[in-house]
């Protein structure tokens, strides 16, 4: 649990929030994430986030399925309990290839799910900050972090110059916990 | 790249002067709301069906198959017909989330999450067949390749069937994956705005902990690439391997090689009249007109009409391929299913499949709605009677004139077909009333290219240069 002081700046369109991150990232102030309700193309790297991986682990957790599946029927069918269908090879590959296939798409697509999840901290009980009830509905949301000797004020006129819609300060949690959705943050109990 | 222009020569996709806000109001308000009397009505009627459907299975679980109609001679009829059946309903709802994704079609954001969930439940409903089929169900798992007192004993990984039970289960796995990684985010929203505190809790848990941050949405659009990119050649293989089936076995009418994309083929065209099906009255119950508009049901139409007549195509092939491979049996099996004891199955499909989706050539025809749904009921009709064609009049009279005979359902069999549509509906109806419909962060992406508010400023883009329009496009895509 870290909880942190945090200024939050809301955005009622993409056009302004592409200016307003770009100025936000030159600022000099702490960028702590930028929240929007559905994919923005160039967000990314406006943010100068790197492309994600998860591509190239769903390849591998692929080609782990395929060499399940073709070691796991090889060995039954040549060496485990080789059965004479009608007097066909036992290493009867073109026959494996359905069911090589199958589990190749099933390895990487369960792969990449628990990965996705894993990598965005993501999971049924998991709870996390919302900054603006909005951000999920029609406001793109850039949020700063206070940190010590930032002062608030500038801050905050800072991202009231970048066309926000409205601006804020809130402490929050930075990371995820456990908890649930219905209930008070356990930091706003606290203080 | 996204364009942030798109020709009015395209029709909107989104109806109306919408912004953000109000496409979230018009798509999660109906789950918010009390659902209205056509719902209880709907949703009791199905539950209904599908405790009828639990007594049917119930009783020829305890009494044994023998109380279906299925004799030596026909082995295989209404359950396997139901399978492939609702297999094929299936696919669609890929087709529309995977392909169209890998397409670029940007109509397929308006249709993509009922069609998905679609998918799923239909997948649900066909595998109940060949499990029940088993006979003594409670045997079921010996299907799995698991290390057993048996010897171990492995199942035949070089049939078809065992195929089949590897191709179900990870198109449904996969369907159902790709499905809620695309509801996760909807599930937030309608989190963020709960003004009740269950609701507040169940959506918190449904969606993850998702808060929309940029490196989760990178993440999440690479995941449906990808996923699209796994999911478009599983849905083909799908109905390939059902279709070997039959293909791979001797018995004339099955033992051909144009199954695999005949079969793709039928399955894309009877699930897309079951889209319309449903999204012609979700789109009605709900109010969803504006996003689910004219033009995607004419888009849909269009689809109906290349797979009905590839299907078309794919029959007379057939025919000129009994004659032309000069084999009795197979001759035989094709003239029996013409003018033999089960003529009117054989008509029924030809007419529902082959004549019938020719009037979506006339373009008026194509954008009347009541006239699309009238014509998605007949062409799942038409692809039950071909499922049933190809399985009973391929079997009936078999190589031995003495094992010859008749086939018809038992009223526990037709019982089982009736719960497996209590199950599809039921599912559905929980689905339009908890879940959205429609994918909100999808639409609202599309929006500003498509939404017809927007298309509307277009027109004064259209009027620049050439130059002019590149250097702004440029611009706008190097913040």
């Amino acid at each position: 649990m870290a909880i942190k002081k945090f200024a939050v700046a809301a955005y009622q369109d993409e056009e302004v929030l592409f200016p307003a991150v770009k100025a936000a990232r030159n600022s000099g102030y702490k960028l702590h994430d930028v929240y929007t309700p559905f994919p923005v193309h160039g967000l990314d790297h406006a943010l100068g986030l790197k492309d994600t991986d998860l591509h190239v682990a769903g390849f591998i957790y692929g080609i782990t399925g395929t060499t399940t599946a073709l070691g796991f029927i090889s060995w039954i069918l040549t060496s485990d309990w080789p059965l004479n269908f009608g007097g066909k090879p036992h290493f009867a590959l073109a026959a494996w290839i359905p069911i090589t296939f199958e589990l190749t798409v099933l390895f990487s697509a369960v792969g990449m799910f628990l990965t996705f999840c894993y990598l965005n901290q993501i999971m049924p009980g998991v709870k996390k900050h919302v900054f603006h009830p909005r951000q999920s509905d029609d406001l793109f949301v850039i949020v700063m972090e206070v940190t010590d000797g930032t002062s608030e004020i500038e801050l905050l006129d800072f991202l009231k110059t970048t066309g926000a819609l409205e601006t804020k300060i809130e402490v929050a949690e930075s990371e995820w916990w456990y908890g649930r959705w219905d209930q008070k943050e356990p930091y706003e109990l606290a203080g | 790249m996204h364009l942030k222009y798109e020709s009015t020569v395209r029709e909107p996709l989104v109806n109306g002067t919408k912004n953000y806000a109000q496409v979230t109001e018009d798509i999660i308000s109906p789950v918010e709301r009390k659902p209205g009397r056509m719902w209880y009505v709907g949703f009791f009627f199905s539950v209904a069906l599908l405790c009828f459907g639990i007594f049917s299975v119930t009783w020829f679980v305890y009494w044994g198959l023998g109380t279906w109609g299925i004799n030596r001679t026909v082995g295989w009829a209404w359950d396997i017909t139901n399978f492939v059946w609702w297999v094929g309903i299936g696919h669609a709802g890929t087709l529309i989330s995977a392909i169209l994704l890998l397409f670029r079609q940007g109509w397929r954001t308006g249709v993509n999450r009922a069609a998905e969930a679609m998918t799923i439940f239909a997948v649900m409903c066909a595998g109940m067949f060949p499990i029940f089929h088993m006979g003594r169900v409670w045997d079921g798992f010996f299907v799995l390749p698991y290390p057993n007192t048996r010897g171990p004993l492995w199942p035949n990984f070089n049939s078809a069937l065992l195929w089949d039970v590897f191709a179900i289960s990870t198109y449904f796995t996969v369907s159902l994956l790709f499905w809620y990684s695309g509801l996760v985010p909807d599930f937030a929203t309608i989190r963020d705005r709960a003004k009740t505190k269950l609701r507040r809790l169940l959506y918190g848990v449904a969606s993850f902990g998702w808060t929309g941050s940029a490196k989760n949405w990178q993440r999440q659009e690479a995941l449906a690439l990808v996923l699209a990119g796994l999911a478009t050649p599983l849905v083909l293989s799908v109905h390939t391997i059902v279709s070997m089936d039959f293909a791979t076995s001797v018995i004339p009418g099955w033992h051909t090689t144009i199954f695999p994309p005949y079969f793709v083929a039928g399955a894309i065209f009877s699930g897309f009249a079951m889209v319309q099906t449903l999204l012609v009255l979700v789109r009605k119950i709900l109010h969803l007109e504006d996003y689910i508009t004219i033009g995607h049901i004419e888009a849909m139409n269009k689809v109906i009409v290349l797979t009905g007549s590839i299907v078309g195509i794919a029959y007379l092939s057939e025919l000129f391929v009994a004659w032309y491979s000069q084999s009795y049996g197979e001759q035989d099996a094709f003239k029996w299913r013409i003018i033999g004891p089960y003529w009117w199955a054989y008509w029924a499909m030809m007419t529902c499949n082959v004549i019938s989706p020719q009037f979506f050539w006339v373009k008026k025809l194509r954008r009347n709605i009541t006239f699309t749904f009238i014509m998605s009921i007949v062409v799942n009709i038409g692809m039950w009677f071909e499922r049933f064609v190809i399985i009973v009049t391929s079997l009936y009279r078999d190589f031995r004139p003495a094992a010859w005979t008749y086939y018809s359902p038992q009223w526990p069999e037709i019982g089982f077909y009736l719960g497996t549509f209590g199950l599809f509906f039921t599912c559905f109806f929980l689905f339009a009333k908890y879940f959205p419909t429609i994918a909100v962060s999808e639409i609202k992406f599309i929006l500003k290219t498509s939404g017809e508010n927007f298309k509307n400023d277009m027109t004064s883009i259209e009027a620049q240069s050439n130059e002019e329009f590149a250097d702004e496009q440029m611009a706008a895509h190097h913040h």
